[in-house]
C-alpha cells in the first residue's frame, strides 16, 4: 500500500499541471479571435436536446457516445436462425469498474434464443438431496435476505490472439456488474442439505435448458441467485428474471434464466460441461476457477496517442481467486515494473480499475500489466505458462483453462497502438 | 458505494465452519448428544439437521418434481421406458426436420455437426467435439436431444423417438452397429469411444478460497 502513495502524489501533481495547462490553452484561441461580432463566445450555448416523455421515463446516452458491443470473432449474431452467440463489451471505452447493462458481454449456450420470461410465472425449484424440496416465486426470493456485490463474469473463450486488433476483440468477453439477489446457501439451508450432497446441477429455462454441474461447496461459499443487476432487474440477455452467479468461475457456469437446482451426490455431466472434458487432468482442473488477469484499456489497440507527454495508463484487473492485491505496469516491454494505483477498493471476483501516471517520451515501446490476487497467484506471460506445461511457446500453444496471460500493447513512434501479442 | 459494494462478508465462511464448531461445543453429557454430534460429523460440513429459517417458498408435489426433473445420471437411472433403433432414428431425423439445421446425415447444416468427418480408426480427440463421439456417456446424447431438441418444439419428442435418434447418431459415427436397439437397459451400457482412462473431468475436490490447481502459481 505504501508503495502506491508516491505514485498517487505524483499523479495529482501532474494532473494539476495538466489542468492549468488546459485552462491557459482554452483561453488563448478565444482571445486570438479578435472582437466578437455579436454575443460573446462565453455566453453562447450548445444546441438543445429535445427531451421526450419517453426519455424522461427511461433515459438514453448522448448521441456523441457511440460505444457498442460487437459479435465475438466476427461471427454473425443473430445468425440466420435468430440465434445469439457471443457478444463482446467495448472495454476500450470503459471507465470505472461497472459495465453498463446495455454493454455487458453475453453469450448463450451453444447459441440459443433469448427466452421472454414472465417473472410472475417464473419459479425456481430446489430438489434432490435436500430434506425439504422448495419452489420459490420471484416474489418469494425478494422476501429473503439479500446481498449486493460487484462481480465479473468472463467467458472461457476470452483469449487474445495475434488477430485481435483491440481490447474489445482480445478481452471483451468479460464484464463486471453489481448483482443483487439471495445467496444460494440461504436457499439451500432453507431446504436442508443432506449429508450425501456433493454436487448441484443448475438448469436454465431457455429452449436448450442449459445445465451445469458444480461442487456443492461452491454453492455454500458465495453463489448468488441474482434478480438485480446494476440497480435494476437483470436484463433478458443476462438471464431475466433470475441468474445464478458463480463468482470467479468460467462464464458458462453462471446459469441464466435459472429454473431448477438439483442437489446430487455425483458429477452429473451435462452438455454444457462437455467442453470441460480434457485429455490432461491438470488442464481439466483449470476448467472452473479463473486465474489472475489484467489488461490495459488505455492506451490499447487501435487507439492513438496524439503526442509525447503525460498520460494516465488505465486498465482492469480481476481474478477468480478473490481480491486483487497488486497490479504492476511495465512501460518498457517488461524490463521494469511499477506498482499501479487502485481506483476504489478492490472487491472479491470483481473488476478492479488501476492507473499509472506515465510520461511518454515519443519513442517506440511496449506497455503491459500483470496482477497478483489474494491467494498469491500471479498473472503469467504466455511463455511462463508454456514453460510450466513443458511446451514450446509457439503460436500453436493454447493456454490451458481460461487464458489469463499478459497482454502487451505496442506503441509506435507515431503514437499508434497495436496488439503486441508477438512482441 | 462502500456500504452496498461490501467486500467478501465472512458469513459464508462462517457457515461452512459452523457445524464443526457446534460439534466441538457439544458437551458429551449424555449418549444421545454424542450420537447427534457423531451424526453431524458423518453428514459432512454443510449438513446440520435443522428446520427452515424463513418459511418462505412452497413444497412442490412429487408429480411436479417428476415433471420438471429432466436430469439423467451417467448410469441412466432416470431413463424412461421406450426403445428405438438407428433405422427408426433416420426416419425421425427426416420427419422432425433435423436436417434443416444439422444437414442431411448430420453434416452441412448451420447447427453443430453430428457426424465426425473421421471414423473410429482415428484418435477420438482428433474426431472433433461431436457429441455422439466425444460424450463420455451415451446417456448424455439422449439427455441433450430430450432437453433441447428440436428447436422451438422442445419436449415434443416421445421417449421412443429420443432413443431412436440417439441410436441413429451413435450409428452414423460407428459407435454402435446399425441394427442395435437402444432402451433404458442398453443405452447406459454403450461403450463410448473415449475410455475412462483417456479423459479427465473437472476435479471433484475443488475447494473455495484455494488456488485453482495445486502447485500452479498462475
Amino acid at each position: 500500500m505504501a508503495a502506491k502513495r508516491p505514485a498517487r502524489r505524483e499523479f495529482l501533481k501532474n494532473t494539476a499541471a495538466l489542468a492549468s495547462g488546459l485552462a491557459v490553452g482554452a483561453v488563448a484561441p478565444a482571445a486570438a479571435q479578435g472582437p466578437a461580432p455579436a454575443a460573446s463566445p462565453a455566453s453562447s450555448s450548445p444546441p438543445m436536446l429535445k427531451d421526450t416523455a419517453e426519455l424522461i421515463r427511461y433515459g438514453d446516452r448522448s448521441k456523441y457516445v457511440t460505444s457498442m458491443r460487437i459479435p465475438h470473432g466476427g461471427r454473425p449474431t443473430p445468425d440466420t436462425f435468430g440465434l445469439t452467440f457471443h457478444v463482446a463489451t467495448p472495454l476500450q471505452d470503459s471507465v470505472g469498474v461497472v459495465t453498463p447493462s446495455s454493454l455487458h458481454y453475453y453469450a448463450t449456450t451453444r447459441g440459443s434464443f433469448l427466452p421472454d420470461i414472465d417473472p410472475g410465472k417464473h419459479t425456481l425449484m430446489i430438489h434432490g438431496l435436500v430434506d425439504r424440496p422448495l419452489t420459490f416465486t420471484m416474489d418469494d426470493l425478494k422476501r429473503l435476505p439479500s446481498v449486493t456485490r460487484l462481480h465479473f463474469i468472463e467467458c472461457a473463450g476470452n483469449r487474445s490472439s495475434p488477430r485481435a486488433k483491440n481490447v474489445q476483440e482480445s478481452h471483451g468477453m468479460t464484464s463486471c456488474a453489481e448483482w443483487t439477489g439471495v445467496l444460494l446457501s440461504t436457499l439451500l439451508k432453507e431446504c436442508g442439505l443432506k449429508g450425501s450432497a456433493k454436487w448441484f446441477v443448475a438448469e436454465g429455462a431457455e429452449e436448450v435448458k442449459g445445465a451445469s454441474s458444480m461442487p456443492i461447496v461452491k454453492a455454500m461459499d458465495d453463489c448468488i441467485m441474482a434478480y438485480g443487476m446494476n440497480g435494476e432487474a437483470v436484463r433478458p440477455q443476462n438471464g431475466f428474471p433470475l441468474r445464478l452467479m458463480v463468482p470467479g468461475f468460467e462464464g458458462i457456469f453462471h446459469t441464466k434464466w435459472v429454473r431448477r437446482i438439483k442437489v446430487v451426490d455425483q458429477y452429473m455431466i451435462n452438455y454444457n460441461d462437455f467442453g470441460h472434458l480434457d485429455q490432461d487432468a491438470k488442464e481439466a482442473a483449470l476448467g472452473y476457477q479463473i486465474g489472475p488477469k489484467s489488461v490495459i484499456t488505455y492506451p490499447s489497440g487501435s487507439q492513438r496517442l496524439p503526442g509525447r507527454g503525460f498520460y494516465e495508463i488505465s486498465g482492469l484487473a480481476w481474478s477468480g481467486g478473490g481480491v486483487i492485491r497488486k497490479v504492476e505496469v511495465s512501460t518498457d516491454a517488461g524490463k521494469s515494473w511499477k506498482v499501479a494505483e487502485f481506483k476504489g477498493t478492490p472487491q472479491r471476483m470483481a473488476h478492479t480499475r488501476f492507473g499509472l501516471p506515465w510520461t511518454w517520451d515519443g519513442k517506440e515501446t511496449v506497455i503491459m500489466s500483470r496482477c497478483t490476487d489474494e491467494l498469491g497467484s500471479v498473472q503469467p506471460s504466455r511463455v511462463q505458462i508454456a514453460e510450466h506445461f513443458h511446451k514450446p511457446a509457439d503460436p500453436s500453444f493454447s493456454v490451458p483453462g481460461l487464458d489469463n496471460s499478459i497482454q502487451p500493447w505496442h506503441i509506435a513512434s507515431d503514437g499508434s497502438v497495436t496488439n503486441g501479442y508477438n512482441s | 458505494m462502500a456500504t452496498t459494494l461490501s467486500a467478501a462478508p465472512p458469513r459464508s465462511r462462517a457457515s461452512r465452519l459452523r457445524p464443526a464448531k457446534a460439534v466441538s461445543n457439544c458437551p458429551p453429557v449424555r449418549a444421545g448428544v454424542s450420537v447427534v454430534a457423531l451424526a453431524v460429523v458423518l453428514m459432512g460440513t454443510t449438513a446440520l439437521a435443522q428446520g427452515p429459517t424463513f418459511g418462505v417458498g412452497r413444497t412442490p408435489s412429487a408429480d411436479e418434481i417428476r415433471a420438471m426433473d429432466i436430469s439423467i445420471s451417467p448410469n441412466g437411472a432416470e431413463l424412461p421406458p421406450g426403445r428405438g433403433s438407428a433405422k427408426e432414428g433416420a426416419q425421425v431425423y427426416r420427419a422432425k426436420g433435423c436436417q434443416g439445421c444439422h444437414g442431411a446425415g448430420g453434416v452441412g447444416g448451420a447447427a453443430p455437426i453430428l457426424k465426425s468427418k473421421l471414423g473410429p480408426e482415428a484418435d477420438t480427440w482428433e474426431r472433433g467435439r461431436v457429441l455422439p463421439v466425444r460424450a463420455p456417456y451415451a446417456v448424455l446424447v439422449w439427455d441433450y436431444i430430450n432437453r433441447g431438441m428440436p428447436l422451438g418444439r422442445e419436449g415434443t419428442l416421445t421417449a421412443d423417438e429420443v432413443y431412436a435418434l440417439t441410436a441413429y447418431l451413435l450409428s452414423i459415427n460407428q459407435v454402435i452397429p446399425e441394427d442395435q436397439v437402444l432402451d433404458r437397459e442398453s443405452l447406459p451400457k454403450v461403450v463410448m469411444p473415449l475410455s475412462r482412462s483417456e479423459y479427465a473431468l473437472v476435479p471433484d475436490d475443488w475447494k473455495p478460497r484455494t488456488r485453482r490447481l495445486k502447485d500452479y502459481p498462475f
